[in-house]
């Protein structure tokens, strides 16, 4: 039984201000229920940077609402925010976003330094999980290796780790394999496709088609609205409301 | 995140910079020093004051004359006169001994040897004790050489040298003006007490000096002026009390109100208190000059804490993706900014300390090193890590964790 994770309903988001203002979103609306693998595509200035942002609750809409895991968030302060980006969400970024000069297990026990709700943590346990989640993304023998001593993929494993150690529902992958060779870039597919089956959900922003067709579902974005939704290659029309719950809305 | 977590963060983030962080820390550093130093410098000056007055002897009293002209058809009055002291010495209770002083000067010379404008001091038989001098060498003259103003005089110490070289003066005569004196004993040295130096100049016997070196038009009428009587009083006695008898007696003389006074009193407390002032003023000048530069110290932590931030923008941004709030991000770059200026003022104290013990050991000033100092200047320095740094960690937190995550 599948529950909602994220449903977003008529998200706008306006930058700059009086004349001059932007709409980068224009009223999009979606759920994603958990146990999913989403694509978010669309060329650039689509606003699929900026629904990352407002999904990865790393910015708040202009307006509509955002309910993550049940919980409203579209207007909670950035000291929540971090607390919810903490909790509940795990980045995967492009350029991997590692600490320099950082061990890859501190690298992984980062997000539990500002873990203020599970406080009891303490250093070892968090080691322990960091190095299990090390192993998991096959980096058992490089914890103590520094980001500069490891290759991109390697180094795309480590943020992978790092986005798995607080438990997170969603894990938000920003074009994870944009800095990567094809091999390492399939290596990482891959690797989030193991996750996936083990049921972590997924939201991934690419422009790759290639890389969208991993995905259960994609979702097109054009001109800050959505254009286009596919379910495994199949075009499904511009309905915002994921397959199943359209059929169960449809009997 | 954990305090803990903070301290480490922040020790990681300044050992990664050794180079920087030490330059950023010298300022605080050369400021905890230099408040540490400057004041171990004035307390040891104050305590040398201190030693110098109490050498004097506690229990003694000053009084001292003071030149008034008079008003239309009174005589010039010429303030202390000799038989003040006598005076003082029978009017006034609970008075050991009174010694008198009066000086003027001459040109002294012995053999080949002259020397221009020497001190010459005419006082009585107790001044050796009152002002804690020691016979080096002969012995000093009585109370029947005072009587009989017998030509004997006793040298300061670097007169005697001055005058002959390594030979023993003693027995030898000098000619002090125009009149001949037996050298009858050298002093030991003294050096200089206040302003005065002991050690240039020539003591005989006050009833020489009132014939030969200051004779007085109204000494028939008045008695013989005097500088200065110094009134030793017994131990324990009521100093106050004291005081007020001579001065009431001195008024009653003297024929003057309280008003019109032609003499001052004073104790060493006074002298002390004096000198604790001017040396308090000093210290506290001393202290602000050096508190200045730890403010210096700050503004340059400011100024290092801001360019971290902005270096540092992208991992600040890594930070607040994985959760870090506003509080985590001001929380860690505070912590650094206090933990350089603490480390700083640790590093400074140290300096300041081994700075002070060297600048005693090789200079002739002292320096005593007082606790309070190394608290404060520590102190301040934390203090300044706090002010200064809670700008730069300000700006830290307010960063948008998007703009920050983009930032190369």
């Amino acid at each position: 039984m599948s529950a909602t994770i994220i449903e977003i309903v008529d998200i706008t988001k306006v930058y700059g201000m009086g004349d001059i203002s932007v709409a980068a979103l224009n009223g999009v609306s979606m759920k994603i229920e958990a146990g999913e693998f989403v694509a978010i595509m669309g060329p650039s200035g689509s606003g699929k940077s900026t629904l990352m942002h407002i999904l990865g609750c790393l910015s708040q809409p202009s307006s509509g609402q955002y309910i993550l895991d049940g919980e409203d968030v579209s207007n909670l302060d950035k000291a929540e925010l971090a607390a919810v980006r903490n909790r509940k969400l795990g980045f995967i970024f492009q350029a991997y976003n590692l600490l320099a000069r950082t061990s890859a297990l501190r690298n992984v026990t980062l997000p539990l330094l500002y873990n203020h709700a599970d406080a009891k943590v303490s250093v070892e346990e968090g080691d322990q999980k960091a190095h299990a989640m090390l192993e998991l993304v096959g980096l058992g023998d490089r914890i103590h290796h520094q980001p500069h001593e490891l290759s991109g993929g390697q180094q795309q494993r480590v943020a992978i780790a790092r986005a798995l150690i607080n438990d997170p529902i969603m894990v938000i992958a920003d074009e994870p394999t944009g800095n990567l060779d094809s091999r390492s870039g399939e290596e990482i597919m891959n690797l989030l496709h193991t996750l996936h089956r083990q049921g972590t959900t997924i939201v991934m922003v690419t422009h790759d088609p290639k890389i969208a067709a991993h995905t259960q579902r994609t979702i097109t974005l054009k001109d800050g609205v959505i254009d286009e939704i596919t379910h495994n290659g199949k075009h499904v029309g511009r309905n915002t409301i994921p397959l199943h719950s359209q059929w169960e809305g449809a009997a | 995140m954990k305090p803990l977590e903070a301290i480490r963060i922040a020790w990681e983030a300044i050992f990664k910079n050794k180079i920087r962080s030490l330059l950023t820390m010298l300022g605080i550093i050369i400021g905890v020093a230099a408040v540490i130093i400057m004041i171990a410098i004035s307390a040891g000056t104050e305590a040398t004051i201190q030693d110098q007055i109490t050498s004097l002897g506690s229990n003694l009293v000053f009084v001292q004359g003071s030149m008034t002209r008079g008003g239309p058809g009174q005589a010039p009055s010429g303030g202390l006169v000799y038989d003040d002291a006598a005076a003082i010495q029978d009017g006034v209770s609970d008075v050991k001994a009174v010694v008198v002083e009066q000086n003027s000067s001459e040109t002294v010379k012995a053999g080949d040897v002259t020397l221009e404008d020497i001190e010459i001091l005419g006082t009585t038989t107790g001044f050796p004790s009152v002002r804690d001098m020691e016979i080096a060498e002969g012995r000093y003259f009585n109370e029947t050489e005072i009587e009989r103003k017998s030509k004997v005089v006793i040298l300061g110490s670097s007169v005697a040298e001055e005058l002959f070289g390594e030979s023993s003066p003693i027995g030898e005569y000098i000619k002090v003006g125009n009149t001949q004196l037996a050298v009858i004993g050298v002093f030991t040295e003294k050096g200089l007490v206040g302003n005065t130096d002991f050690d240039s100049r020539i003591y005989m016997p006050i009833s020489v000096v009132f014939q030969k070196f200051t004779p007085s038009m109204f000494a028939r009428f008045m008695g013989d002026s005097v500088r200065m009587i110094y009134v030793e009083v017994e131990e324990g006695a009521d100093q106050d009390a004291i005081i007020a008898n001579i001065e009431r007696l001195l008024i009653k003389r003297h024929d003057v109100t309280a008003d019109t006074e032609d003499f001052t009193i004073t104790t060493q407390q006074d002298i002390i208190s004096t000198r604790e002032s001017t040396t308090s003023a000093f210290r506290s000048l001393l202290a602000w000059v050096a508190g200045v530069s730890l403010i210096v110290g700050g503004i340059g932590i400011m100024n290092i804490m801001l360019v971290s931030v902005t270096e540092r923008t992208r991992e600040i941004g890594i930070r607040q993706a994985v959760g870090a709030t506003p509080a985590d991000i001001r929380l860690q770059f505070l912590t650094e900014a206090l933990m350089l200026s603490i480390v700083g003022g640790l590093i400074g104290t140290l300096v300041g300390v081994g700075g002070s013990y060297i600048f005693g050991a090789l200079s002739d000033m002292r320096t005593v090193i007082q606790p309070a100092s190394i608290l404060l200047a520590f102190g301040s320095a934390a203090a300044v890590g706090a002010f200064f740094g809670y700008y730069p960690a300000n700006q830290a937190a307010q960063l948008d964790p998007i703009e920050a995550l983009r930032y190369e």
